[in-house]
């Protein structure tokens, strides 16, 4: 067991505590020692706690953390492990290297928490490399919070690997605050029998620019994914969305699905791609752009909401 | 929409009967205020007070309240969420609240409350749903489109005595349905045609003269004469 104690009386952790509880995060599970758990302010790890079957492996770099995270073999770990991501000062630089690896027939839930709550000049980079071992499982969720000022750049990179009977599951979500400049790049080799998800949803305000490209490259027999895209874009944001799905194999099977609801003078651009070489593969798309659906917003008018409210629970219902 | 004249009384059941295409719908639409159902004539005055420069929700607001042929999906949001919408203007509603609106419509309360209106839910449990939304807020009038479509012949007996639930608490009810089970429960019915209220009267004798003069009238163009 590794443990790094979150020392409760430092400033900065109180100050990361206060943004990951902002975040949506429970700050009691940074604490308890019997959770998986991992804090990185800035280039600080001001805590590590890592529970039967989990090893961390840390290296703090001039602007950021070196990180190995590995579930050993055949571990199913019963809780989730908690990562917490974040700069409170107004800028600064993130640079995080994550290698983790899900060794044979493991499973494990990540709940990653990004916190930038008073961004106005703050880069944010992940350059991932993940491996999911045969038969292993990997539920990743990212929750990002960056406050109201929009100065930020969030540029996560990550490949995957999924070996033979893998599963990965990944929900990406940026809903509070202002995105900023989000350049989301994720792509996923799968190998046979794997099953591969990947949801992302952003809520683009003001002068937000959001580009994600998510792309999935079905190799094994029956490997089997979906790409799901939930973006909301108001006032002058923007967005581009491409969503990538490579089927290779026989009985591989792939679906992306874009809905993207704009409002004011907002751009958005969906470009759903399906690759197939293999007769025996089947990839399909759907992709939507529009304005809020008007039945929905006269419905709720009808039960006595303005339209403005109507139209922020229709869309706050789509990113949940 | 033309010669539409219709009077609807405090707590009274009335049913629109009519043909596809009779108009139902957009009368139903009208009453309510939607975008490119407004009227350019006539009034519609609601206790007192003629709705025309009001909005759905200024109409909402005033007790009117419709629920849709098809019900809207909406993603994400749950059941519980979306039953607890309408209550706001009545102060609020409680978990019991719900789930006995719920029941009301034969869901039960542990299955739907958690599920998401937008879920892969039938037809037929979209549009409990929808009915239950406007069990929870109590309307003074509400406009029910075709509350029987894609609903079996055993629910039918509930939807019936939803309608008269709603008029025990005290809404009165404007019904627009096909079915003879629910008109015979009506205090009162309409028969449209061609965008007109062509009788109005007891909802048994509008409901044979649907069913031996309507239904086997295949010029819809000049619509059935009455005597």
């Amino acid at each position: 067991m590794t443990q790094i104690a979150l020392n409760t009386l430092s400033r900065e952790a109180e100050d990361i505590t206060a943004a990951y509880t902002a975040a949506g995060g429970d700050a009691a599970v940074l604490h308890n020692h019997g959770l998986s758990s991992l804090v990185i302010s800035g280039n600080k790890v001001l805590s590590a706690n890592a529970t039967e079957g989990i090893v961390f492996e840390k290296k703090e770099t001039e602007h950021g953390v070196d990180i190995k995270l590995t579930i050993k073999k055949g571990y199913k770990i019963p809780l989730p492990v908690h990562l917490c991501f974040g700069i409170v000062p107004k800028d600064g630089l993130q640079d995080i290297k994550m290698d983790f690896v899900a060794e044979e027939d493991s499973a494990v839930e990540l709940i990653a928490h990004c916190t930038f709550p008073n961004a106005e000049k703050v880069i944010h980079k992940m350059d991932a490399k993940m491996l999911i071992g045969k038969n292993a499982s990997l539920k990743y969720t990212e929750t990002h919070f960056h406050g109201p000022h929009g100065g930020i750049q969030v540029l996560p990179k990550a490949h995957i690997r999924i070996e033979e009977g893998g599963s990965y599951y990944t929900n990406f979500s940026l809903i509070s605050g202002r995105v900023g400049y989000l350049e989301f790049d994720y792509s996923v080799d799968a190998e046979k029998d794997s099953i591969c998800e990947m949801v992302s949803k952003v809520y683009g305000k003001a002068d937000d620019k959001i580009k994600i490209l998510e792309r999935i490259s079905l190799n094994g027999e029956n490997a089997r994914s979906v790409i799901k895209s939930r973006l909301a874009i108001t006032d002058n944001a923007e967005s581009v969305f491409r969503g990538i799905t490579e089927g290779h194999a026989p009985g591989a099977r792939g679906h992306v699905d874009c809905m993207e609801v704009i409002q004011g003078n907002a751009k958005a651009e969906a470009i759903p791609v399906v690759r197939v070489d293999n007769p025996l593969a089947k990839v399909t798309h759907e992709a939507a752009i529009g304005c809020v659906d008007k039945k929905e917003v006269e419905t709720l008018m009808a039960r006595g909401l303005e339209e403005d409210e109507a139209i922020d629970i229709i869309v706050k219902g789509m990113l949940a | 929409m033309r010669g539409v004249n219709l009077e609807l009384g405090d707590r009274e059941i009335h049913s629109i009967i009519g043909a596809n295409g009779a108009g139902k719908s957009t009368l139903a639409y009208t009453l309510m205020g939607l975008q490119g159902y407004e009227h350019e004539e006539g009034s519609i005055i609601f206790n007192g007070e003629d709705l025309a420069a009001l909005s759905i929700t200024e109409r909402a607001r005033k007790g009117i309240t419709l629920a849709w042929q098809e019900p809207a999906r909406f993603e994400g949001l749950k059941v519980r969420d979306y039953l607890a919408i309408g209550a706001r203007g009545n102060g609020g509603i409680t978990e019991e609240e719900i789930k006995e609106a719920l029941r009301k419509v034969d869901l039960k309360p542990e299955k739907y409350i958690n599920r998401e209106v937008g879920e892969a839910l039938s037809g037929g449990e979209r549009k409990r749903i929808e009915l239950a939304s406007i069990i929870t807020m109590k309307p003074k009038l509400a406009i029910l489109d075709e509350p029987d479509s894609g609903i079996d012949v055993v629910s039918l007996k509930e939807i019936v005595a939803l309608i008269q639930t709603l008029k025990e608490n005290g809404s009165s009810v404007l019904v627009i349905t096909h079915r003879e089970e629910i008109a015979a429960a009506s205090d009162k019915a309409s028969l449209m045609c061609e965008g007109m209220i062509l009788r109005s009267g007891d909802p048994l004798e509008i409901s044979e003269f649907f069913k031996n003069r309507c239904i086997p009238c295949d010029n819809r163009v000049s619509p059935p004469k009455v005597k």
